[in-house]
């Protein structure tokens, strides 16, 4: 049961002194503590190098990050990096340069991608300087964290009885 | 008169936020406009209050790429204030940390957003299709300039080992002459790095600048030093605020910093290695030679290669230290609360960052003023394309689109801690 879920690593993302731009780092916060033994959760801040080293090794990498699509705030996507791209209209305001998009770009043309790479995004509404989310992407937050809770747990027992 | 405006999307691969508007009449740049968002302004506000203690820790968080900058900036602002100096092994080991960010933020621009410009790509993944070797070798050095600050930082995103007086933990010895083993190769590396680069092709533009950088009596900069010119500048950090400016500009949030009397100045590698060429280690030197460069180094383009000669005396300088080390009595000074103010001045990987911190008799922060590099850079790199747009004002707009994006690349001018993006508008008429 350990050495399955030890493969599966969970990584948020953002910068929690940027508004909701933390999002990511906020749910991995709440998650902690509520995951099955063995699951890694991770802080990173998105820029890409560390980002292709956070999740080497890991069987199964679920990121949370916040995105900025035009959506209206607090609309949540998942997807599966491996069947598709990443919309390129999601991290037009990535605080790094070489970020999330570019990470995972990079990591496809190397052959490098995690077996199996999950991205929830979650559309934000204030990136200006300062602490603390908006109203409704706190409200987002706290469904994405309950739902990525229910898809690991049922991911960690599928496996097990597999 | 009919005016064309062309609007471009966000130029990508420039960390941070921000708008950059470029006007051209006939063959003339009528105007050049860089407007970059500011949040050390939000942190300077944030400051105010906390203890003295906290500073470190909060404005690592200003940027994503050069944490350790603004935690050496505030570390040597506090002491300065307290009276305390940090010398010995703690203050070599500061050094190495300051290799290790070095070495991660240097790499990632030299090989993940600048060498795509000169080679023709639109980015590095595409770059990665045709140079694999390449981008997998710049992975590895990145790797090793994280690995350094993970060791010594606690965390290699926004360490948390560092304080006001040192360290909270200093790492063993063995788990340092494990760090040596790959840096032997990184050295390796960053010497390939130099050849690679001094192959690129590079347009022929020299300007006057005043380079600005510290200069220590027998380092080449990190931590410590006086404030110099090449126009005759030389002054304690202290008397910066006599000395520069940071004014706000009509068209800009951000505050735009210059010299009193002279305006414009240049911080950053370029600026670095033209002032310090002696202080570079001898394997670092002659890599230079052997690329072509000479002591001085006025093309903002080259400073690639640059980039890369400070990569390599980063793994240079990281051996050294290593090899030298002992470990100390104590993990920190002993630090002793008092009224006053400090001033600091630190080699960020973009060049100087200047932080200045007032205290209460409690080690309450007053007030706190941060001058990160960027906002220095902003007129310099206007003032570059005005001077580099006539010549190839003839070019179609997207390719001058191009080549003035790369011109701005020159001075990796940070996102997080000055832009988030820089929005490229051409307006010709």
């Amino acid at each position: 049961m350990t050495s399955i879920s030890s493969a599966l690593r969970i990584i948020g993302i953002g910068n929690d002194f940027r508004g909701d731009d933390g999002v990511g780092v906020f749910v991995a916060r709440q998650l902690r503590g509520q995951l099955p033994p063995g699951v890694s959760v991770l802080e990173e801040t998105g820029e890409g190098g560390a980002l292709l080293e956070a999740w080497k090794g890991a069987a199964s990498v679920i990121l949370i990050d916040a995105v900025r699509s035009g959506a209206d705030p607090g609309t949540f996507y998942r997807l599966d990096v491996l069947a598709e791209r990443l919309p390129s209209e999601f991290f037009p305001q990535s605080s790094h340069a070489f970020g999330v998009a570019e990470a995972v770009e990079l990591a496809r043309a190397l052959n490098q991608l995690p077996p199996r790479l999950v991205l929830y995004g979650i559309e934000g509404d204030s990136f200006a300087a300062g602490v603390g989310l908006s109203p409704t992407v706190a409200q987002s937050a706290a469904k994405v964290a309950a739902e990525l809770l229910a898809e690991v747990r049922c991911g960690t027992q599928e496996r097990a009885h597999s | 008169m009919s005016g064309k405006t062309i609007r471009v999307k966000y130029l990508a691969r420039v960390e941070g936020e921000g708008a950059l508007l470029v006007k051209i009449q006939g063959k003339n740049v009528t105007d050049v406009k860089l407007n970059i968002f500011e949040p050390p302004r939000f942190f300077e506000a944030f400051l105010r209050g906390r203890k003295f203690s906290e500073a470190p820790d909060i404005t690592a968080r200003i940027c994503g790429i050069c944490p350790v900058a603004y935690q050496m900036s505030a570390c040597h602002a506090m002491e300065d204030a307290l009276g305390v100096k940090v010398e010995g092994t703690l203050r070599e080991l500061r050094r190495l940390l300051y290799c290790g960010e070095w070495i991660e933020s240097h790499t990632l621009h030299v090989y993940m957003l600048h060498a795509p410009d000169f080679l023709g790509y639109e980015d590095s993944i595409r770059m990665a299709a045709d140079h694999r070797d390449v981008v997998e070798r710049a992975l590895r050095l990145k790797k090793t300039g994280n690995d350094i600050v993970n060791l010594l930082g606690g965390r290699e995103i926004h360490p948390v080992n560092v304080r006001v007086g040192g360290f909270y933990k200093i790492p063993r010895k063995q788990d340092f002459l494990a760090l040596a083993e790959k840096l032997k190769w990184a050295r390796d590396a960053a010497l390939e790095t130099v050849r690679w680069v001094a192959k690129l092709p590079f347009p022929d533009f020299e300007r006057d600048y005043e380079f600005v950088a510290l200069r220590h009596p027998d380092e080449y900069p990190f931590n410590e030093g006086r404030i110099v010119s090449n126009k005759g500048l030389d002054i304690s950090v202290r008397e910066y605020d006599q000395h520069f400016t940071e004014e706000h500009v009509a068209h800009s949030n951000a505050l735009h910093s210059s010299h009193n009397q002279r305006g414009a100045y240049f911080v950053g590698p370029l600026a670095r290695y033209s002032l310090n060429f002696e202080r570079l280690s001898p394997v670092a030197q002659q890599a230079a030679k052997d690329a072509g460069l000479g002591a001085v180094c006025r093309n903002p383009f080259q400073s690639i290669i640059v980039r890369s000669v400070e990569i390599l005396y980063a793994c240079d300088e990281a051996l050294r230290i290593i090899d030298r080390f002992e470990m100390p009595e104590k993990p920190s000074a002993e630090v002793p609360v008092r009224v006053g103010t400090g001033y600091s001045c630190t080699e960020a990987p973009r060049g100087i960052l200047y932080h200045r911190y007032r205290l209460d008799a409690q080690g309450l922060i007053l007030d706190a003023q941060i001058v990160p590099p960027t906002s220095q850079n902003q007129k310099t790199i206007e003032d570059d394309l005005r001077d580099f747009i006539p010549a190839r004002v003839a070019l179609p707009t997207d390719e001058l689109q191009r080549q003035c994006e790369q011109a701005v690349r020159n001075y990796d001018p940070c996102i997080s801690c000055a832009t988030h993006f820089l929005k490229l508008q051409f307006d010709r008429q």
